[in-house]
């Protein structure tokens, strides 16, 4: 894997790489650099399976990281090619032509992430959301509690303790709080 | 009266049916449903009694729930010893079992389906998330109470609910039924127009007819 | 095992030829010709397949073109996590899968775990085992019992399905849950095994394989099981890595894939485990080789048994899960389930709670664009049991 690795960089610049496990590596490329080192990798080191492709959204950078996890049958190894793309301006290219069955994921990523894939086949089709006008619901600034609650009707009754501030009223008054990343709005 | 008056009365009897397309109008009932008022005692406590007997059941396995709906078919738990038997279609069933979380996608096709129900029919629902919302409460895709979309007249809790829970469920309603208190339709057609409203907030691209004859 | 010929692939390709006419490689269809009609299949399901509908498009009863749609099980499980702490996240993962949920809370545990370095104590990775290569064995037995009825041989579904439910006994004793059983948390598994288990457990294997006797003469020797399911939904050797498949249905199709072989996890390594492949390619060559995998599992349920430890640590020590950060990064763990690859990739930013979590079952692929291929040309009676023969699990697609 390490020769593999190697071989990658005498091509292109990594950014960042990570070995994870034995069986499970991260690089981070740049997004121009996408198409290239996927078909590299396809065509001349055997990762022939795609396992998944998958967006992460991060709002405080303005980013969207993807992600393609790619496997291979020869080494038994499993590659995470990331790739960042701007969170305005959110596009990416297809690889249909790569792989036939991603432009299910592609479809998955547009309706839920709201990230465009140009070119990619029956990208606009409706996959789990049936007459959905609010925006995207997996970006982090869509609050799905705040939804379910105007939405739909609550039962009366229905009460929610947060354990952390049940277990510090009850347990141990004197715990100094750890500041902690409050998840934004 | 006059003829003009009647005719006004006549339209708002009518369903609007305004998800359908202009030419689609057509081919769809626009009757309004009405409630069945009970017959003589006798005859309606003879009716009450085979009702409770026929317990046919609409095999739409909305969610979860529908995994231990297939135990109680087969062998082990074996739900024909009450009279129940799983049908195909909405139209030869008379009992419709909400199994577990319904989400907008499906609430459209349960309630679809419910109407196309003849009565008199009966919903079972199960599992805590049709109850209040359960575990999914702020899912922003299923929603937290059934009874504001169909009336419902069983609700079996648990997550999921074990076969004996829903053999002990299917027997209240056999009681219920035989008592003559299931009257869910009746609630159904009296209360339309909240039912269709409620409906209607949810199902934001709503294609089909308002009725489903 | 059925062998096929290479000759016999030839004229897989859809023969298109008397549709009317072809536009980007997708046929026109004109439904107000009426040569066609559009049905659609579900989400009512007719066996083992869940909500799921099938947009067919007919022409007499041969399918010409169909679509899948997906999402009336969606729940939104990965935003839920996202607002959820990391040990509130355990017990909601297990419904994804309803059949088969151990892999999940497995997949998930091993997630963090793998996340913040926690290491598994020896005993409790004995019984994660045990708790997955049982809940294997009650997936498939539930599969066998769906591929009968979806060809109308309700016969061996009142027997697998009723078989199964002793499996599920053995469960609300390991565990306390019947079909959903939040065994295995972070660190750990919650409880050991009760006593006497391990007899009822054996006892359990040898009724099991009596009942996979007669099916085995009822069904695979059945003259119109071999003519109703041999041919059909042929997946070849080259259509295993263009559309990402893994497991039974591409180990069918002589792939050598198989998780716990490749990539042992838990105590898989230790076990006396083969890798069994088949050349059949058609739904008959899946159906024996999850058959066989099915004897396979009962085997080494009976090897995990003989070599689980007696005594032993259960459970790391967590740090106070209600305050529990985990460090940033991210992870792909994955496990073997009946239906192939099932991993969960988790990012983590260093807070409390996870920053994405995604679900990856193995119906993404089989289900949408192989089920719309393989769904062309076939008879509209055959499209359930081509359906139940690719083992879609819809909650794993929309999750």
């Amino acid at each position: 894997m390490e020769q593999i690795l190697n071989r990658i960089k005498d091509k292109i610049e990594i950014k960042i790489s990570t070995k994870k496990r034995d069986d499970l590596y991260f690089f981070t490329v740049e997004k121009e650099q996408i198409e290239f080192i996927l078909s590299y990798l396809k065509e001349q080191e055997n990762f022939t399976h795609l396992a998944f492709m998958q967006a992460v959204d991060y709002l405080e950078d303005g980013k969207f990281q993807l992600t393609y996890m790619l496997y291979n049958y020869k080494i038994h190894i499993n590659l995470g090619v990331n790739v960042l793309i701007d969170r305005k301006k959110a596009e990416m290219f297809s690889m249909h032509k790569l792989w036939p069955h991603i432009w299910q994921y592609q479809r998955e990523i547009h309706e839920l992430f709201g990230i465009n894939f140009p070119g990619s086949p029956r990208v606009n089709e409706s996959f789990v959301l049936e007459g959905w006008e609010e925006i995207p619901p997996m970006r982090r600034d869509f609050d799905t509690l705040e939804y379910s609650e105007k939405t739909f009707y609550q039962r009366p009754g229905r009460s929610t303790n947060d354990p952390k501030e049940y277990m510090k009223e009850k347990m141990y008054k004197n715990y100094a709080d750890t500041p902690t990343i409050r998840r934004e709005k | 009266m006059k003829k003009k008056d009647i005719n006004e009365i006549e339209k708002q009897m009518k369903l609007a049916n305004e998800g359908l397309p202009e030419k689609e109008r057509a081919l769809f009932s626009d009757a309004r449903p009405s409630s069945v008022a009970p017959l003589n005692k006798y005859l309606e406590g003879f009716l009450n009694w085979a009702r409770s007997r026929s317990m046919w059941m609409l095999a739409f396995g909305t969610g979860c729930g529908a995994t231990e709906l297939r135990p109680l078919m087969t062998s082990r738990f074996d739900m024909s010893r009450f009279g129940i038997a799983p049908r195909p279609t909405p139209r030869q069933a008379a009992i419709f079992v909400v199994g577990g979380y319904a989400s907008i996608k499906t609430i459209k096709r349960i309630v679809r389906s419910y109407e196309e129900m003849q009565g008199p029919k009966y919903v079972i629902a199960l599992g805590s998330c049709t109850i209040n919302g359960g575990m999914y409460y702020d899912s922003y895709y299923t929603i937290n109470r059934l009874d504001y979309y169909i009336p419902v007249d069983i609700y079996i809790a648990g997550c999921m609910p074990r076969p004996e829970a829903l053999i002990a469920g299917f027997n209240r309603l056999k009681e219920k039924i035989r008592a003559g208190e299931c009257e869910g339709m009746n609630k159904y057609t009296d209360n339309f127009d909240w039912y269709k409203k409620n409906q209607k907030q949810i199902i934001k691209d709503w294609n089909m007819p308002d009725y489903n004859w | 095992m059925n062998r096929m010929s290479e000759n016999k692939y030839k004229g897989f390709e859809a023969d298109r030829s008397k549709y009317p006419e072809m536009k980007d490689g997708k046929p026109v269809i004109d439904l107000e010709s009426h040569k066609y009609t559009k049905i659609w299949q579900g989400p009512q399901h007719p066996g083992v397949t869940g909500n799921m509908a099938l947009e067919l498009i007919i022409d007499g009863d041969e399918v010409v073109d169909t679509k899948t749609r997906v999402g009336y099980l969606h729940r939104a499980f990965e935003k839920l996590m996202e607002r959820r702490r990391y040990i509130q996240c355990f017990p909601i993962v297990c419904r994804i899968c309803v059949p088969e949920p151990d892999t999940n809370e497995y997949c998930v545990s091993a997630a963090m775990e793998d996340l913040s370095g926690i290491v598994v104590p020896e005993k409790a990775q004995w019984l994660r085992t045990l708790n997955l290569e049982m809940s294997r064995v009650g997936s498939f037995l539930m599969w066998l019992g769906g591929q009968a009825g979806s060809i109308g041989m309700g016969a061996i579904g009142q027997w697998t399905v009723g078989m199964r439910d002793f499996w599920l006994d053995l469960f609300e004793e390991m565990t306390g849950g019947r079909v959903y059983h939040m065994y295995m948390i972070p660190g750990g598994v919650r409880k050991d095994l009760p006593d006497g288990f391990k007899d009822r457990a054996r006892d359990l294997i040898i009724r099991t394989r009596k009942l996979l006797v007669n099916i085995e003469n009822t069904f695979f020797n059945n003259i119109i099981v071999k003519s109703r399911l041999k041919g059909l939904g042929i997946i070849t050797p080259e259509m295993v890595d263009e559309y990402g498949i893994v497991g039974p249905n591409a180990r069918a199709s002589g792939r050598e894939c198989d998780i716990r072989i490749n990539n042992p996890y838990v105590k898989y390594g230790e076990l006396d485990i083969k890798m069994i492949t088949s050349n059949g390619c058609d739904a008959y060559a899946r159906a024996e080789l999850r058959y066989q995998e099915l004897l396979q599992s009962l085997d080494l349920v009976s090897q995990i048994l003989d070599k689980i430890p007696e005594k032993g640590e259960i459970q790391a020590k967590l740090p106070n899960v209600l305050h529990w950060k985990i460090p940033a990064g991210q992870t792909y763990v994955k496990a073997e389930s009946t239906r192939g690859e099932h991993g969960f990739y988790m990012v983590s930013d260093g807070s409390e709670f996870p920053r994405r979590v995604f679900a990856r079952g193995a119906s993404y692929t089989h289900a949408i664009s192989l089920l719309e291929k393989l769904a062309v040309n076939i008879s509209i009676s055959d499209t359930a049991a081509l359906m139940v023969s690719l083992h879609t699990c819809p909650p794993e697609i929309e999750r």
